[in-house]
């Protein structure tokens, strides 16, 4: 029983660390238009950054020992520096353009981790850090349920600042901007900066994800920030419904849901040699859920509403 | 006539070319303020990247262009709009996925809440803000008809009310120059009515128009003056009359219309 209730714990912080990175996303491709496809990033950047700032000293850069939230709002500005370069290089690029260089951006990212051995740790990543709180809450049960506590707080700090902002005139802006960029000059809005704010305010929320997933692990390495998490979070993006920050977070649980029930069904079911290729044919699975959404139903489980309470029904041409 | 003082705008010399083809070709006119000038030319004459060039959407090669005296040849399109021109598109760019309404309180320029931290920080002013525009694109989309649908996707009106959407969009930046690109094209016989006699209405308030349009009944009866296109220059400038006995443009243009 404990066992199913650590389990339940575990996979419920891991899917709300998940949510907020794709209500960051949200921000980037539902509200703006703005095809990020190297979500991990901004992730690792906020992961890498707060255990850089917060963990014990390391033979590679970082260590500082800083009380963990300033450890996590470093790795926060961390994303968020991380994604104004890369904002101010590559936010004149249109969609296609723009994926496949965000998308080199998160290959570079991780092979800097990787390489970088001094500067971070290199394969072996960080260790290391100190969790939160331990004094009170142990290390068992206890300290999950906490940090659980703590990840729900963000997530839903997260969500009513962005679904305050989508309702606000900055939301219809982004709006206006990602439906047509030359109509929205033509009354007056400037883009490129506009395009640049969603930028940075999505990829920080990324890095919020990232640095909450790098403290609950107490550990960061390049195989946290691989290709396959971008495509998963984009997946629980389509299947929730782009445009909905509701549609967001229960993608985001859906999502996480089906993976690890696939990964536990093939551990358990599937022929021994098969198991070899678990990964990859997990790696199939979510690639035929985001082929499947965008054929049957491009809108999500939860479209994006147009007007009051009017939800949106089909495709518009 | 002519002088800074009553030209909404004043076009010297503009050029500008794609590959070898020069679109607009060293045009010089001048619109007077309060008019309604009828664009007229044929297909390819240049007419709509003449707008583009006033907009600012694409960049001259040569010449100038003022704005109520004011020089706005290196302007953005967006601080154009600000400085009070207004257009509307040949092909019609409606927000799609979003509410009529939300396309049109899109318009205004200046709203505290487009900052991100402007709904955070002064909540009370951002919301006054936010019911002083809506009861003024209400009033708007009132006036163009519209407001029953206030609440729909713009991606679900029709080609003649997408027509209007623009309009009204424009209207809520009260620009004091509106350039309209074939505001009939594709518009029902009754609605067409409609809509120019809004534009009438607004003119006699004061609003400069210049309107492309091809339907030259239209344009006969009710633009003044009239300014011919071709291969990029202009051709003829003058009143409906003159253009009608004009014979280059009747042999070029006018050729059967008023058979
Ligand atoms: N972006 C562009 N690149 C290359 N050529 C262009 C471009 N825009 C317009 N042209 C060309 O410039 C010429 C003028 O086009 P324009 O659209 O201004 O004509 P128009 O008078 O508005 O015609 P219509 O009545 O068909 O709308 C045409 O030959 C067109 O093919
Ligand atoms: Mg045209």
């Amino acid at each position: 029983m404990i066992g199913v209730i650590s389990y339940l714990v575990f996979f419920a912080t891991v899917a709300s660390i998940l949510a907020i990175a794709v209500l960051g996303l949200n921000l980037h491709w539902g509200y703006t238009g703005l095809f990020n496809g190297g979500v991990v990033a901004f992730f690792g950047a906020g992961a890498y950054g707060t255990l850089m700032l917060g963990g014990a000293p390391q033979p590679h850069l970082g260590g500082f020992e800083w009380p963990w939230i300033f450890a996590l709002i470093g790795g926060v500005a961390a994303a968020a520096v991380l994604a104004w370069i890369v904002g101010l290089l590559t936010l004149r690029l249109r969609h296609d353009y723009l994926a496949i260089a965000t998308f080199g951006v998160a290959v570079a990212f991780e092979n800097t981790m990787r390489n970088a051995q001094g500067f971070a740790g290199g394969a072996q990543g960080i260790r290391g850090f100190e969790r939160p709180f331990r004094e009170f809450a142990g290390n068992g049960l206890g300290w999950n349920l906490l940090y659980l506590a703590l990840v729900l707080v963000a997530l839903v700090a997260t969500y009513l600042f962005l679904e305050r902002l989508a309702r606000a005139p900055f939301g219809r802006l982004l709006r206006a901007i990602r439906e047509d960029e030359e109509a929205a000059r033509s009354l007056g809005k400037s883009p490129a900066r506009i395009r640049l704010t969603s930028f940075v305010t999505g990829s920080a929320i990324m890095g919020l994800a990232g640095g909450l997933y790098g403290t609950f692990y107490a550990f960061v390495s390049p195989q946290d920030v691989l290709p396959i998490l971008t495509f998963q979070i984009w997946a629980m993006l389509i299947v929730g419904g782009a445009g909905n920050n509701r549609g967001a977070v229960a993608g985001a649980f859906l999502i996480w849901g089906a993976w690890t029930a696939s990964g536990w069904g093939l551990s358990r079911f599937a022929p021994v040699d098969w198991q070899l290729y678990a990964g990859s044919i997990q790696w199939v699975l979510i690639g035929s859920v985001i082929v499947g959404m965008l054929m049957w139903r491009p809108e999500g489980l939860f479209p994006e509403r147009v007007g009051e309470d009017r939800p949106q029904t089909g495709r518009t041409t | 006539m002519r002088g800074s003082v009553a030209e909404a705008l004043g076009i010297v010399g503009l050029t500008r070319r794609f590959g070898a083809l020069r679109a607009v070709d060293g045009v010089d006119l001048s619109v007077e303020r309060g008019t309604m000038t009828g664009l007229i030319g044929p297909n390819g004459a240049g007419k709509s990247t003449l707008f583009n060039l006033l907009t600012g959407t694409l960049r001259p090669d040569a010449g100038t262009v003022t704005l109520m005296g004011q020089d706005v040849t290196r302007m953005r399109p967006e601080a154009r709009f600000a400085a009070g021109l207004g257009r509307t598109f040949q092909i019609p760019r409606p927000f799609a996925r979003m509410s009529v309404l939300d396309n049109v309180m899109t318009a205004p320029t200046a709203q505290l809440g487009e900052r991100l931290w402007g709904p955070f920080l002064r909540p009370r002013a951002v919301a006054a803000q936010e019911a002083r525009l809506r009861a003024r694109a209400m009033e708007v989309l009132d006036f163009v008809t519209l407001a029953p649908l206030a609440q729909h996707p713009a991606g679900k009106l029709s080609g003649g009310q997408t027509k209007l959407l623009e309009l009204a969009r424009v209207l809520m930046g009260e620009p004091s120059v509106i350039l309209l690109d074939e505001p009939a094209a594709g518009v029902n016989p009754a609605l067409t009515e409609l809509l120019i006699g809004k534009i009438e209405e607004l003119n006699r308030g004061g609003t400069t128009f210049v309107i492309i349009e091809h339907d030259m009944d239209l344009v006969m009866r009710h633009c003044a003056p009239i300014v011919a296109l071709a291969e990029g220059r202009v051709v003829f400038q003058g009143s409906a009359a003159e253009a009608q006995s004009n014979q280059v443009l009747i042999d070029a243009y006018l050729g059967g219309v008023h058979a």
